[in-house]
């Protein structure tokens, strides 16, 4: 028989309402043989007593439903954020407070290393005032190399003139709208969306690996879980080709590997049917650390980047209306084949118009290939309104909502995309809860940091950057945020028999932390310190 | 290195864009060319015109080639630029929510590329619906903007009154009807540079009719492309070298209603000349009728 392990803590929160509150874990196989009193644990047979979390805080291994891996990709280059982050290996970086900040944390990282392109990330001049960054400002990094800074939200693409000159671009007479021009008729290099980045992703050192995550970029995504309590985490649109699924195997298959993994196949570049036919494929290569077999559907684009499809008046500043990313016959399609093969597809739906043809699709599919339980998930859904919460809940959809934009740009949706009508009801957490519908919070990290406890502040206080409360009637309360980053994020992936609450039978995955979040005031939810994990049953810390 | 010319073929999902590209696949020879595909579907190249498979590349019977390009359309063209031999021309199939128009600004971008038409295939039964559609209609009413040429499929299954109805709600550009896929490869890819086009054969002879001859120097060359381009000429393509009032020599490249002219190539010699393809019944002859 192997040996049990019975933790100590100061305080255990179960997130089971039967047994809410412990004192002692006793962890035996990588599981969870009971939660409750040392006398009562004992009773399991001999144990091993272990009082390293004696002064801590467990509650269940806290679960990120949509992230991506390239959140650890990224570290490789240059940090040009405005707020202070951490990085995977838990040193502090520093925001940059201006352009000239930016510039020089880039100037810096050019003479670290004297050649090759330099690539900066999560640059946000939104900060910086009303004057944009031009090639003329990252000029001053250098003249010769390549430079290219990917802004916070993943929409826009700054550059030098270097990178300019070698995709080709530095000349007059471009006609796009996502290239805008200077006074000089030349592009200002500043590149938007996918098509004006295309041409010069590469050149700036942002080529395939960043977006797939190769394997030094899944290793930093580990430790960044750990950092964060994360013991089990999405990468949301993966490719999962062969080679891709073979380095997951390989890392996920390391001892030392501390998250598990579920990587949805992004449908793309494929019809429904083979979508579908890779999927089920992938699934029976599952492994405990590796969950494969699901698909990942993009109906529009962002509201930020004003691509995302919105209902009836529209963008608040007149934009016109965004783009839909895959056709409905598609959609419908694929979710009729993925309910008849048990495949959960999940769907980037980001305005409130593709919200309603997803929903709108998936009741003609459900209709035509009934399946109970299905699990099918819609991501983002940030202006869903009550009465499409009424739509899923009818429908048995459940929802994982975007509740860190309420924070990092929930004063640009109130002031330029949406109003503040509109800004209000934004990922409406509270909404989907009154309506039944099972939930789920994310960052979509790295557009914003893996982190729970904030995902879980932001739903909770629903503040902006600038201090402002963004719909206050949307405002769920702790216990509920708490459920929605454990056993509400693992229900979207049918995980919620096997994780997401301390108790009997369940993996033993922990999150460690220096206060009980029920205890401490809701505003001071984020700043809860996470000294690691438990992953089943082995002790990973975040120092 | 001359550009590398590029048919944009886009339409919405179902349309028959598959179908129409199989049936250009089999009439390119001695073309060699490049067909870029979203994804190979379940309606995808004919699998009889299949040779092999190099990686992401079908190998296509005449020296023709398929790849898919997925997310990366831009990266799968320059791919395609760089092969040996290269291909004589370029066929994109746009994916079925595209905007053709916004596809053909990207390609813009790409120097090495030159955009030579956009030819939207749209389904006669199903457009009047879809363009009418609470979700897709802006999508499919932009689709229809952006093409020089319309092509509409399965007229056939459309009866008479309905079809002239919904002709007439089209934008002002030449429209061709195509049972599965039937057009002269000349209509859809523009006229070979220095050829005479292709003789028009079988059913092609009923629906279509081409003119080449030589032009005598000087010609008001813009004049020309005003009579070739203006409604109801029935001009679908037209290409020629042409010597200016001014004693230039420009090439005239006409796609529906839209001309282009552009200093002619050092390398084209011989004698000024011009092919149309056209209508039949509508197209007049012009410029030498």
């Amino acid at each position: 028989m192997a040996p049990i392990t019975v933790y100590r803590a100061r305080h255990i929160l179960t997130l089971n309402p039967a047994r809410p509150t412990a004192t002692h874990v006793a962890v035996r196989d990588g599981r969870i043989l009971g939660v409750g009193p040392l006398d009562e644990l004992r009773r399991w047979g001999p144990c091993e007593l272990d009082d390293r979390f004696a002064d801590r805080v467990l509650m269940p291994g806290l679960v990120e439903g949509h992230s991506h891996l390239m959140a650890g990709t990224l570290w490789r280059y240059t940090y040009c954020g405005f707020f202070d982050v951490h990085d995977p290996d838990g040193r502090r970086v520093a925001g940059s407070p201006s352009l000239d900040a930016v510039v020089q944390a880039l100037a810096a990282a050019a003479q670290a290393r004297p050649d090759g392109p330099l690539t900066g990330w999560g640059f946000d001049p939104i900060y910086f005032g009303s004057r944009r960054c031009n090639r003329h400002d990252l000029d001053r990094v250098s003249r010769t190399r390549p430079v290219g800074v990917m802004h916070a939200s993943g929409h826009i693409l700054n550059v030098n003139s270097a990178a300019l000159q070698a995709a080709g671009l530095l000349r007059p007479g471009i006609e796009h709208p996502a290239i805008p021009l200077g006074d000089d008729g030349l592009p200002s290099g500043e590149l938007k969306g996918p098509e004006g980045m295309g041409p010069v992703l590469a050149l700036v050192g942002l080529d395939r690996s960043f977006l797939s995550g190769d394997e030094a970029g899944i290793h930093a995504f580990g430790r960044l879980a750990v950092r964060a309590g994360v013991t089990t985490a999405t990468d949301l649109a993966a490719t999962l080709g062969d080679d891709e699924v073979a380095t997951l195997l390989r890392v996920t298959n390391d001892p030392r590997h501390p998250v598990r993994l579920v990587p949805l196949l992004r449908m793309i570049g494929m019809t429904p049917a083979q979508a579908v036919e890779r999927a089920v494929a992938l699934r029976g290569r599952s492994t405990d650390a590796l969950r494969l077999g699901r698909i990942k559907v993009v109906a529009d684009g962002s509201i930020q980047g004003f691509s995302a499809r919105l209902r009836w008046p529209g963008y608040f500043n007149g934009a016109p209306n965004g783009l839909w990313y895959t056709a409905p016959e598609a959609m419908r399609d694929a979710y009729e084949r993925a309910l008849r093969a048990g495949v959960p597809v999940h769907t980037h739906t980001n305005g409130d118009e593709a919200t309603a043809l997803a929903l709108d699709c998936f009741e003609a599919a459900l209709a035509a290939a009934p399946r109970a339980d299905h699990r099918f998930t819609l991501q983002h859904a940030q202006l869903a309104d009550r009465a499409q919460f009424q739509r899923m809940k009818a429908l048995g959809l459940g929802v994982n909502l975007f509740a860190n934009h309420l924070f990092y740009w929930g004063d640009e949706h109130a002031a330029v995309t949406v109003g503040p009508e509109r800004a209000a009801r934004m990922n409406a957490c509270r909404s989907a809860l009154d309506a039944g519908v099972p939930l789920a919070i994310h960052s979509d990290a790295p557009i914003t940091p893996l982190a729970p406890l904030f995902t879980a502040w932001c739903a909770v206080n629903r503040l902006s950057a600038s201090g402002q409360v963004l719909g206050e009637a949307e405002r769920i309360s702790v216990p509920q945020a708490l459920h929605a980053i454990t056993l509400g994020a693992a229900a979207s992936l049918h995980l919620d028999g096997e994780i997401g609450s301390i108790e009997c039978g369940k993996r033993a995955d922990f999150c460690v932390l220096d206060d009980d979040p029920l205890a401490v005031p809701p505003l001071a939810l984020k700043d809860i310190r996470v000294h690691g994990t438990v992953q089943g049953g082995r002790v990973f810390d975040a120092a | 290195m001359t550009a590398l010319p590029c048919t944009l073929v886009g339409g919405w999902l179902g349309a028959g864009k598959t179908t129409l590209v199989n049936a250009l696949l089999r009439q390119a020879p001695p073309r060699r060319l490049a067909v870029l595909v979203n994804d190979f579907g379940s309606a995808g190249i004919d699998a009889s015109l299949v040779e092999g498979a190099t990686g992401t590349v079908l190998e296509l019977a005449g020296g023709c080639i398929c790849c898919s390009y997925g997310a990366d359309l831009l990266g799968t063209v320059q791919q395609v630029l760089q092969r040996q031999p290269r291909p004589d021309a370029l066929l994109l199939e746009t994916s079925g929510v595209a905007d053709p128009a916004a596809v053909a600004r990207s390609l813009r971008l790409l120097a090495d590329v030159q955009l030579d038409g956009t030819v939207v295939v749209a389904d006669a039964q199903r457009l009047d619906a879809l363009r009418r559609d609470p979700y897709v209609g802006d999508t499919v009413r932009a689709q229809l903007a952006a093409a020089d040429l319309l092509v509409l499929s399965k007229a056939d299954l459309v009866d008479a009154d309905a079809l002239a109805g919904l002709r007439r709600t089209l934008p002002d550009v030449p429209v061709v009807d195509a049972e599965q896929g039937q057009l002269p490869i000349d209509v859809v890819l523009g006229l070979p540079a220095g050829r005479h086009p292709a003789p028009l054969a079988g059913a092609a002879g009923e629906r279509f009719v081409s003119r080449s001859a030589g032009l005598p120097a000087p010609q008001d060359v813009d004049a020309i492309a005003q009579r070739l381009t203006q409604a109801g000429s029935g001009v679908l393509r037209a290409k020629g070298l042409l010597t200016g009032a001014d004693g230039r020599r420009v090439l005239l490249q006409v796609v529906g209603r839209q001309a282009q002219l552009s200093p002619a190539p050092s390398t084209a010699t011989g004698p000024d000349r011009l092919a149309v393809i056209g209508l039949l019944g509508l197209y007049d002859g012009a410029p030498w009728s």
